[in-house]
């Protein structure tokens, strides 16, 4: 298949799929968990100061120190990374168009340059996190397929959209679709590994704080 | 005076000085995108050159081409190129018709076998025997293979015959092909564009008579020293793309101060073509710069590539979301929910509690 | 909204700019200090730059004119001028209906063009011994 029907199908067929199983996937996802359920909790909330589901969203998003101490790359390289991807995907104004297209909001964009600068600061500090994974023992023995599947379908949509905009490694027109395919694995993939945490992270910290405070602790 | 002199004795019996010749080199040099410098060589070169015959096929095409390459009747020096081939055939242009030209076609054939140039332009259909375009009663397949035989080079001239075109759009009713899929053994140009600009067509046709060969070609065939660049990487409105200055529509603000028409649906990132240098109309001006986004003609399928308007990041037509997905996905939670419940609530009623004295037999 | 309420921008020439005349005019001063140095002739062919509205005059203006214009007519007429740079010409080539087909910066002491070509010097000896043969018959 030539490279410009390969761009055409990526952006017709292939993100048809990738958002189909996507919906598909969340909304199973989404039943699954949140059906579940819990017992009701039949004592008497009780109330105190900073405890709430809110406060717990916030208040984790800065580790303890001594949890700090103990793996400072985990944190300065994991913020770093997704400081850098939240840049790259919603403030490139391609990308933003993309967005507008499918779901109409939009909002402005910064020059290409600091997406650029960006890009390449998050392709860093990702392979940072995964050579300290490789390389501290436990890190490592914890690690599963799923953890480095994970971090894969993340990096190569970064890479290959780098790599497009830099004119390496393939002619552009091949490798702008290799991008879209990068991001359309990852569209399909996420609701069923890991990386699901983009959605589920805020109710799972909001759960954890809201049980919490009734029981009068603020975690 | 004989047809195929050299080029030097036909300008001199025409009564073109020398002078004449060398601005016409120099035109030729900027046309083939050279170094200015080789002009002098050209010249020298082109003056011995006997002039080769040349026939122009016309397939399932619009004309644009042709009319790309001779708008005019006057003598021009574009049409000077044509001094330095002999077009002992094309359908549109030439005077005789009916059997007195498919005579001459014929004749051509014959004298200069293996060494006459052959220029198409449209596509070829292949469907139900090729019915679909045929001239006096022969299919395009039939007489394209036969001329090509004797051919030392095809020009295939514009994007139906390079890569199929219009024609072969979805859902390509009459089978469309370009020359490249029915030729094999034959060097072969693509000139693509629709239609291609003319000093493209005629800065192609000069290389292959001063040097002999055909000019270093692309993965799709194209003459690199045209098609080498896209539009994207020489397009003067490119620091507004870098700057992130979009127009967002055709008469607001950023249109009318020029920025970039990426927003609009612009193909200039994915096309490889000389407008943003060598442009249109003599060097005027060209789409982008005349407002409109590049709609990537030189680039094979681009009739099947979405809209025009639709940005390169966003789907090529408005997304139809499967609604048997939300329908799907919601099933397969709520079945999976339920599937969870029931191996709770038989763990649960399966659990046995067990005594210090169970557990001390 | 009808036509005659979209405003219409006149843009100034002299505004517009997006900075690759500063990168023509060091290529120039580069040719010419080659030219001074080894007697090696440049040329830029200005048609294969991106030029962007306004560009093409500002550089007309930046060159100016020098002492000499030459106007050829050979298959449509040709422009060619020094630049207020001495050693800097410019030479546009047009076609008989007026289209530019050729147009070059050349940096050199005289532009070929404008000197008598030999094969044309031999032609128009030809043509004077003519002129002389059938005034000696007259």
């Amino acid at each position: 298949m030539d490279q410009d029907l390969f761009l055409t199908w990526v952006r017709s067929t292939g993100l048809n799929i990738a958002l189909s199983i996507f919906v598909l996937g969340m909304l199973w996802r989404t039943f699954e968990i949140y059906t579940l359920g819990r017992k009701p909790d039949l004592a008497a909330p009780r109330r105190r100061a900073g405890a709430s589901g809110l406060h717990t969203m916030l208040r984790r998003s800065i580790p303890e120190s001594s949890v700090f101490k103990r793996s400072p790359i985990s944190y300065v390289g994991g913020y770093i990374f997704h400081i850098g991807l939240f840049i790259v995907v919603l403030l490139f104004a391609q990308h933003i168009k993309l967005i507008q297209s499918i779901t109409g909001l939009s909002w402005p964009s910064l020059p290409a340059q600091f997406i650029d600068f960006a890009a390449v600061v998050t392709l860093a500090a990702m392979l940072l996190v995964l050579v300290d994974r490789i390389s501290k023992p436990v890190k490592r023995f914890l690690s599963t397929f799923q953890d480095y599947a994970a971090w894969v379908l993340t990096f190569l949509p970064v890479l290959t959209g780098y790599l497009a905009t830099k004119h390496l490694l393939l002619p552009y027109t091949t490798m702008l679709a290799l991008h879209i395919l990068c991001a359309e694995l990852l569209l399909i993939f996420l609701p069923f590994t890991k990386l699901i945490h983009v959605f589920t992270l805020w109710a799972s910290r909001w759960y954890n704080g809201d049980t919490n405070s009734k029981k009068g602790v603020a975690v | 005076m004989n047809e195929h002199d050299t080029l030097g004795e036909r300008l001199a019996q025409q009564g073109i000085s020398r002078r004449a010749f060398l601005k016409f080199c120099a035109a030729i040099a900027s046309m083939m995108a050279l170094p200015p410098g080789a002009a002098t060589a050209i010249a020298e070169t082109l003056v011995k050159t006997t002039r080769p015959s040349a026939i122009w096929l016309s397939f399932q095409e619009c004309t644009g081409c042709t009319e790309s390459l001779t708008r005019s009747d006057t003598p021009t020096l574009e049409n000077m190129i044509f001094n330095m081939i002999s077009l002992d055939y094309h359908e549109t242009l030439q005077a005789a018709s009916g059997y007195g030209a498919e005579k001459s076609r014929e004749d051509a054939m014959k004298k200069f076998y293996g060494k006459y140039l052959l220029l198409v332009d449209g596509s070829i259909p292949l469907r139900d025997g090729g019915v679909y375009s045929t001239v006096a009663g022969r299919t395009n397949l039939d007489v394209l293979q036969e001329v090509a035989k004797g051919a030392a080079a095809i020009i295939a001239v514009g994007t139906c015959s390079s890569f199929g075109g219009i024609p072969e759009a979805k859902p390509n009713p009459t089978g469309a092909v370009p020359v490249s899929d029915i030729i094999k053994d034959k060097p072969i140009i693509n000139v693509s564009g629709c239609p291609p600009i003319p000093v493209v067509i005629t800065g192609v046709l000069a290389h292959y008579l001063t040097f002999g060969k055909l000019p270093a070609l692309d993965d799709l065939g194209r003459p690199k020293s045209f098609y080498g660049e896209s539009i994207h990487d020489r397009c003067y409105r490119r620091p507004f793309y870098d700057q992130g200055k979009f127009a967002k529509t055709f008469d607001d603000e950023g249109a009318r101060n020029g920025w970039c028409l990426f927003e609009l649906g612009c193909k200039g990132p994915i096309t490889h073509n000389a407008c943003a240098t060598t442009k249109w109309n003599g060097g005027t001006s060209f789409p982008i710069e005349s407002g409109h986004g590049c709609l990537g003609c030189s680039e094979p399928h681009f009739w099947d590539g979405g809209s025009f308007y639709a940005p390169l990041s966003t789907p090529t037509s408005p997304l139809n979301l499967a609604t048997e997905a939300v329908v799907a996905g919601a099933a397969v939670g709520a079945a999976v929910t339920i599937a969870n419940r029931m191996k709770k609530n038989t763990a649960k009623s399966e659990h046995q509690t067990a005594t210090v004295a169970d557990l001390e037999k | 909204m009808n036509l005659q309420n979209i405003s219409v921008k006149i843009e100034n020439a002299e505004e517009y700019s997006i900075g690759s005349l500063r990168a023509l005019l060091v290529e120039i001063a580069t040719l010419l200090e080659e030219f001074i140095r080894n007697d090696t002739r440049g040329s830029i062919d200005l048609n294969s730059l991106p030029f962007a509205p306004g560009e093409y005059e500002q550089l007309r203006q930046l060159l100016g004119q020098g002492e000499v214009s030459a106007h050829i007519e050979a298959i449509g007429p040709s422009e060619i001028i020094e630049t207020r740079y001495p050693g800097v010409w410019w030479a546009t080539h047009y076609n008989v209906e007026g289209d530019i087909v050729a147009d070059m910066l050349e940096i050199t002491d005289i532009p070929e063009i404008i000197k008598s070509q030999s094969a044309d010097i031999a032609t128009g000896l030809e043509l004077l011994r003519a002129q002389l043969n059938d005034e000696v018959k007259q």
